[in-house]
Formats: C-alpha cells, sequence, structure tokens
C-alpha cells in the first residue's frame, strides 16, 4: 500500500514539474479553415514562429470551411473558451463587427506587443475593408484576393480569338464567349464562381455602382439594397440570356465552376486571384486580364474590393497571450514573409513593402498578370460604392441572392424579377437581423 | 452480488424485484444517457426557441412565441414542408420497393446466395457525405460518367439549375444507401414465411405474381411497416449529410429539407431563435409522425 502511495506521489510531482516548465511557453490557438496548398502555408508559418523565438508557440487548428470554422469559434466563445486567433472570411466580417466586446481590435494588440501601430504599412484599400468606421483597424488582413479574369489561350486560338488581348468589358466578354462557342473551340463560352461576390458586389464597385445605402453598410448597419438598378438588371438578364443557349454556363454559389475552366469546358473564367494555384498546377496554358466592366456605367472601371480572411482575435485572454499574438502578427507583417506568400499563394501582399518588394525583385515582369489584382484594387482612390460590403448578415443574403439567381438562370424568371426579389427579401433579412 | 427475485403467486409474468433501490441503479446508466443527450439539449432548444439573440449571445431578450409566428408565417418554410414530404416519400418508396425487388430475386437463387447477399449490403457501411459525393460525380453535368449518357440520350440534366433533377439525384442517393438495410429485412422476412402456405397456393394453381401479392406481401406486413416507419426517419434525419454535399439545399430552395433548413438558418445565417423553433417543431413532427404510425397504422398490420 504505502510503495503505491509513494509511486502515486512522484509521478504527481513529475507531472506538475513537466506541465510548469511547458507554462514558459505561451500557447496561442489559431483556428483556420485553409486546406490543400494553403494549410501548408498555415504550417509552414506557425513552425517558422516557433521556432524563431521561444517564448510563444503558435498551435494552428483546421477547424473546416469558412462558414464552419466562424461557427466554431462562435460556439467557443459562447462556451467561454474561444481560441486566440480565428480566421474569418469576408463575408463574416459584418458578423464579427457586430460582437463588439467579443473581440479585441488588431491595432490595440499591435500596440500591446510594444510597437506603435502604423497603418500606412498596410495597403489601403485592405486595411479600409477591415477597419471600423473611425479608422481603427479590427482584424488582421491574411489572405486577400480580388477578382479577375482568367482564359484558356489554347482555346482563344482555335477560336481566332486575339491570344494577347483578353476581353476588357461585359459586351466584350459576350462576343468572346459567342465566338468560342459557334467556332466549336469549346462547348461553353465563360463561366464564373462566385455571382454573389464577383457579379454583385463586386461589380457594383468596379463599376461606381450603388450595393445598398449606408455606404454599402460601412456607415452603418440599416442597409436598403439598391442592387436592382438597371445597370444590374442589364448585366443579368444578359447572363440568362447567354444561359440559356450554354454559352455561358453556371458552375454553382461559391467555386464549382473553377473545375469547369480547368476541365476546357469554358474559354472564359472570372474567379478569385487566391484560385492561382490551382490553374499554375493544372498546366494549362492561361492568360490573365483584368475583371471587365460594364461600359455604359459612369466612371467604370473604378477599383474593386478584398476577399479572402482575416484574423480576428478573441476578447478576454490575459496581457501575456495578447503580447504572443502580436508578436506573432509582427512576424507575419515582415516583408519577406508577406512577399514569399504573396508570391506563392496568387494572395494579395498585405504590406506595401511586400509589394514593393516584389515589384522590384522583378517578379511581375515574369510572371504577367500577377499585379492585375493589386492595380485593380489601388488604382483609384475608393468611392462611396467600392470602399466594400458590409452587411450584419451577408451570409444570409448571398443565400438569397444565390437562390433568386438560380431560378432566373434557370428560366423561371427574367433578371429584373430575380433583382426584385433579391432586394426585397434581403431587406427583410436584413431588418430582422438587426433586432427591428 | 446475488440477484434474488421470485413469482407472484398469481403466476402473473411479471418480475417483481425485492429491492427497491437496485433497480433504480441498473437503469440509471440509461436514464444518465437519455438526460444528457435527449432531455438536456431538448430542453435548451425550446428556451432557446423564445429568445432572440445575436450569434454571441453577447445580447438576449425573451419573445414568447415570435420566432414560431415569424416560422410559421415564412413562405420558404411552407416550401420546406413540402419539400420533405416529397423527399421522404419518394426516398422511403424508392428504397422500399428496390429492396423488396431485390430480396425476392434474391430468395430465388441458389448458387451463390451467400455472395449476393453480402454485396448487396455493402453500401450501408458508405457515410451519407460519402454516397453524396459518389452520386455528385456520377451525375455532375460537367465531369460525370451518368450525365454524359443522359445527355447522350437527350435529356437535359442538369440538377445545378433544375431542382426537379435536383430532388431526383438527392433521392437516388438516399434511397441507394438505405437499399441495403432494407433488403437485409427483408430477405429475413421472407425465410421466416412457411414454405407450406407457398407450396399449397402452388398446388393450387396459383402464378408466381399472385402468390406474391396474395401470401407473400400481407404475410411480410410487420416487416414492411417496420422499414416504413424506419425509412421515414431516415428520409428526415439521416440524409442531411446527402443533401449538405450534393445540393446544398438548392437550386433555389428546390431541395431545402426541414433539418436542411435548420442547419442552414442557425449555421450559416447564424439567426438562432429561428432555427431552434423549427427544430422544436420538428420534434413535435417526429412525434406525432410515429405516435401516429404505431397507434393507426401498427393495428392494420397482421403479424403472423
Amino acid at each position: 500500500m504505502k510503495i503505491q502511495y509513494v509511486a502515486t506521489g512522484i509521478a504527481a510531482t513529475f507531472t506538475l514539474l513537466s506541465t510548469s516548465s511547458a507554462f514558459a511557453v505561451t500557447e496561442i490557438s489559431w483556428w483556420h479553415a485553409m486546406t490543400g496548398a494553403n494549410n501548408e502555408v498555415v504550417e509552414t508559418l506557425s513552425k517558422e514562429f516557433n521556432e524563431s523565438q521561444s517564448e510563444y508557440k503558435i498551435v494552428p487548428v483546421f477547424k473546416g470551411t469558412y462558414p464552419e470554422a466562424l461557427n466554431a469559434g462562435i460556439a467557443a466563445f459562447r462556451a467561454k473558451q474561444p481560441p486566440h486567433i480565428l480566421q474569418v472570411f469576408d463575408v463574416g466580417t459584418g458578423v464579427m463587427m457586430a460582437a463588439e466586446g467579443a473581440v479585441k481590435p488588431v491595432a490595440e494588440i499591435l500596440s500591446m506587443g510594444g510597437s506603435t501601430f502604423d497603418k500606412s504599412q498596410y495597403l489601403p484599400g485592405i486595411v479600409a475593408y477591415y477597419s471600423k468606421p473611425d479608422g481603427t483597424m479590427l482584424s488582421f488582413p491574411y489572405n486577400s484576393s480580388s477578382p479577375i479574369l482568367y482564359y484558356n489561350k489554347d482555346i482563344f486560338q482555335k477560336a481566332g480569338l486575339d491570344v494577347d488581348n483578353p476581353p476588357k468589358t461585359w459586351p466584350e466578354v459576350w462576343e468572346a464567349a459567342k465566338k468560342i462557342k459557334t467556332s466549336g473551340a469549346a462547348s461553353c463560352g465563360y463561366t464564373s464562381t462566385w455571382l454573389t461576390w464577383i457579379h454583385t458586389e463586386n461589380f457594383a464597385a468596379w463599376n461606381n455602382l450603388q450595393y445598398g445605402t449606408q455606404e454599402n453598410g460601412l456607415a452603418g448597419t440599416d442597409v436598403e439594397l439598391k442592387i436592382n438598378s438597371p445597370v444590374f438588371v442589364k448585366h443579368f438578364q444578359e447572363l440568362a440570356d447567354l444561359a440559356k443557349d450554354g454559352t455561358f454556363k453556371y458552375g454553382g454559389r461559391t467555386s464549382e465552376a473553377k473545375q469547369v475552366f480547368l476541365s476546357g469546358e469554358c474559354g472564359i473564367l472570372t474567379e478569385s486571384s487566391g484560385g492561382l494555384g490551382d490553374i499554375v498546377k493544372s498546366g494549362m496554358n492561361y492568360g490573365i486580364g483584368q475583371l471587365p466592366y460594364e461600359p455604359t456605367a459612369e466612371g467604370a472601371p473604378q477599383n474593386t474590393i478584398p476577399g479572402g480572411a482575416s484574423l480576428w482575435v478573441f476578447g478576454g485572454k490575459s496581457d501575456e497571450e495578447y503580447k504572443g499574438v502580436a508578436a506573432f502578427f509582427q512576424f507575419l507583417s515582415q516583408t519577406e514573409i508577406q512577399a514569399r506568400l504573396h508570391q506563392v499563394s496568387g494572395y494579395l501582399p498585405v504590406t506595401m513593402a511586400a509589394y514593393e518588394e516584389t515589384k522590384k525583385s522583378g517578379f511581375y515582369e515574369k510572371n504577367p498578370g500577377r499585379e492585375t489584382p493589386i492595380q485593380q484594387m489601388m488604382g483609384k482612390e475608393p468611392t462611396e460604392n467600392s470602399k466594400g460590403v458590409r452587411l450584419v448578415n451577408l451570409p444570409q443574403v448571398r443565400d438569397i441572392q444565390n437562390e433568386e439567381y438560380e431560378k432566373m438562370l434557370a428560366g423561371e424568371q427574367t433578371a429584373q424579377q430575380a433583382l426584385d426579389n433579391a432586394v426585397s427579401r434581403g431587406n427583410a433579412a436584413i431588418q430582422q437581423a438587426i433586432g427591428n | 452480488m446475488a440477484l434474488s427475485f421470485r413469482r407472484r403467486k398469481s403466476l402473473s409474468p411479471r418480475v417483481v424485484f425485492p429491492n427497491r433501490i437496485l433497480p433504480y441503479l441498473l437503469v440509471a446508466p440509461q436514464l444518465a444517457i437519455t438526460a444528457v443527450f435527449f432531455y438536456w439539449p431538448a430542453s435548451q432548444a425550446l428556451y432557446q426557441s423564445a429568445l432572440r439573440e445575436d450569434p454571441f449571445g453577447l445580447s438576449s431578450k425573451f419573445v414568447w412565441f415570435d420566432n414560431f409566428v415569424r416560422v410559421l408565417s415564412d413562405p420558404n418554410y411552407v416550401n420546406s414542408v413540402q419539400v420533405t414530404a416529397v423527399f421522404s416519400l419518394a426516398t422511403a418508396l424508392v428504397a422500399m420497393a428496390v429492396a423488396l425487388l431485390l430480396a425476392v430475386m434474391a430468395d430465388k437463387v441458389i448458387r451463390g446466395r451467400g455472395i449476393y447477399r453480402t454485396l448487396m449490403i455493402w453500401p450501408y457501411a458508405v457515410a451519407p457525405a460519402i454516397a453524396g459525393m459518389l452520386w455528385l460525380f456520377l451525375f455532375n453535368p460537367s465531369i460525370g460518367t451518368l450525365a454524359y449518357g443522359l445527355r447522350w440520350l437527350g435529356i437535359a440534366w442538369n440538377p445545378l439549375l433544375d431542382g426537379g433533377d435536383a430532388m431526383v439525384l438527392v433521392v437516388a442517393a438516399a434511397a441507394w444507401k438505405q437499399i441495403s438495410y432494407n433488403f437485409l429485412f427483408f430477405v429475413a422476412g421472407l425465410q421466416a414465411i412457411p414454405k407450406t402456405l407457398i407450396e399449397a397456393a402452388a398446388i393450387d394453381g396459383a402464378g408466381e405474381t399472385k402468390r406474391f401479392w396474395t401470401i407473400i406481401f400481407p404475410l411480410l406486413a410487420p416487416t414492411t411497416f417496420f422499414l416504413l416507419v424506419i425509412n421515414t426517419t431516415y428520409a428526415f434525419f439521416d440524409t442531411f449529410g446527402i443533401i449538405h454535399a450534393v445540393t446544398g439545399g438548392g437550386p433555389g430552395k428546390a431541395t431545402e429539407t426541414l433539418v436542411y433548413k435548420v442547419y442552414n438558418d442557425g449555421f450559416v445565417n447564424l439567426i438562432l431563435g429561428d432555427s431552434a423553433a423549427q427544430s422544436v417543431i420538428l420534434m413535435a413532427i417526429v412525434i406525432a409522425l410515429t405516435a401516429f404510425q404505431f397507434r393507426f397504422v401498427e393495428r392494420k398490420v397482421h403479424y403472423g
């Protein structure tokens, strides 16, 4: 009996000792939603950070798709055990911003790390999107992207189109798509991922059209949608008409259409710049162009708005832990890291220095088109219509839009009906979400 | 620990435990599991269904039955009820009809019977989401092998935009997965039917079809009824993975079943009150459905 007690005692002492030595390293949990090549980047970054110093340890945890990761974070917060860092996709931005008291602004955390936070270091278009109306940056932009146009050069050649000049406006895209289809170069001319993000939110910003009141939600939450104005209706009716004979092919609500392009079924694709990795991997003879604009819209092209995801920090942690988070964000902001992330993944660099560095290295000359998403976003000073779209329930509003677009593309309703329905249903949902 | 019990003198089959505490102790684990995994979450859902809350739970308001009123007056909810009815009926019917046909056929096979049966049971081991992906790949309008065949036959197949096509696809995937289970029970049911009855009918000159409908099918009724209950609950609750993987409730809202809507409103749109109200309604529907089936349908079933 006695020996057993002594043995338990020793074991307990050892456990105590080993845990107390582990306490010397502050663990920082990072929940993310990155898969495949992008997941490898997350793992590498964490490993490099952990090896670069001995005080903090970043522990990355994969939490499923973007919506799943957001939900996991919210559930953990409700259970009073949130992670330190949560990666939230662009549409979740409004959700997180509405949760004042649950999150700690990144600007505050960075200054806790000792160094003062200098906003001008970061790309203005991206910082504006992740900041409060008063300019406080709330989350750390990790992977930002912008929609661009990809085209299959082999199909262009076969169809007798100019391989070096991708279409610049929507009417030019329709012409090229029809030519691809009628010449038999491919069975479909044009396809697009994310009709909500590319053809609605970015269509509005790029053509300087109002998406909703209150500066598209950046100035306040009580937003009324405006996406049934004539230019939108014209654009969507053209899409619906092209869908009838298969010149435009619908792939699905998110990024499914990329497969249709990769398989060579369609000649032109509009997709996030973050989708570049897969297209490079496929070995296709591809080209990149700007996101097309609508020539009848005044002031087009304006600027595109960022997509992707940012890192949010939950409140209620100790100062020591926040210092660790700050150290990690400092690490991520290093020019060398940012430049590498940008060049490997097709996501945009977050800091000006990384952009300049990549430019100087001659990367853009060797890889034509890779600067396009940055130029699109930085080309002009953003207007009220083009700073971004922020709704407390953007995921739901996108769902409604998708449903109406699908009915339109199936020929059950016209573009005018689809957009009118999307506006009235969307407005009702927004009113409910803000508690009216 | 000696477990002693005696029979009452009245020869009643009831078993009486002399110890007052022991029976409670013996059922305690089961009760605890039911309490933790059913009553507690169910009561949480009830409570949540009367609240209006932001996703983070930072502010919440007690609104009595407001959420129910809103959900029930929402045309999308009515649509979802219709979709669920069509989906569940079609899935149960297809899964049971095909399984019965296969079971009757397999019953006739004499050589290699075991191999056929084993092969038939395999799909049951496939997870719903994986089954969904398999069907999605086969019928994907761009890359699907079978979709290519359909197009070749001149059928405009596009489950991405055509609600009917999407429904056919999810019903096929859901039914396919359940066929094996039904098959197993039908085979067992067929084996329980006395051969003498069938032989007697054969001597009386009844043909194969006649024998099936007048003897085999009525005698299978208990199995059929049991499977009807199982298949309906399966179609209601266990098909979420398939719908999630194949259509995500689309196109439009053509395949958004009640369970999928609970998920979508709660976990994608983050409207917790509405979502909880829907799960409470769902709970009531299932209780009612089961009670109805056992009280009224079962009475008419002939247990041989």
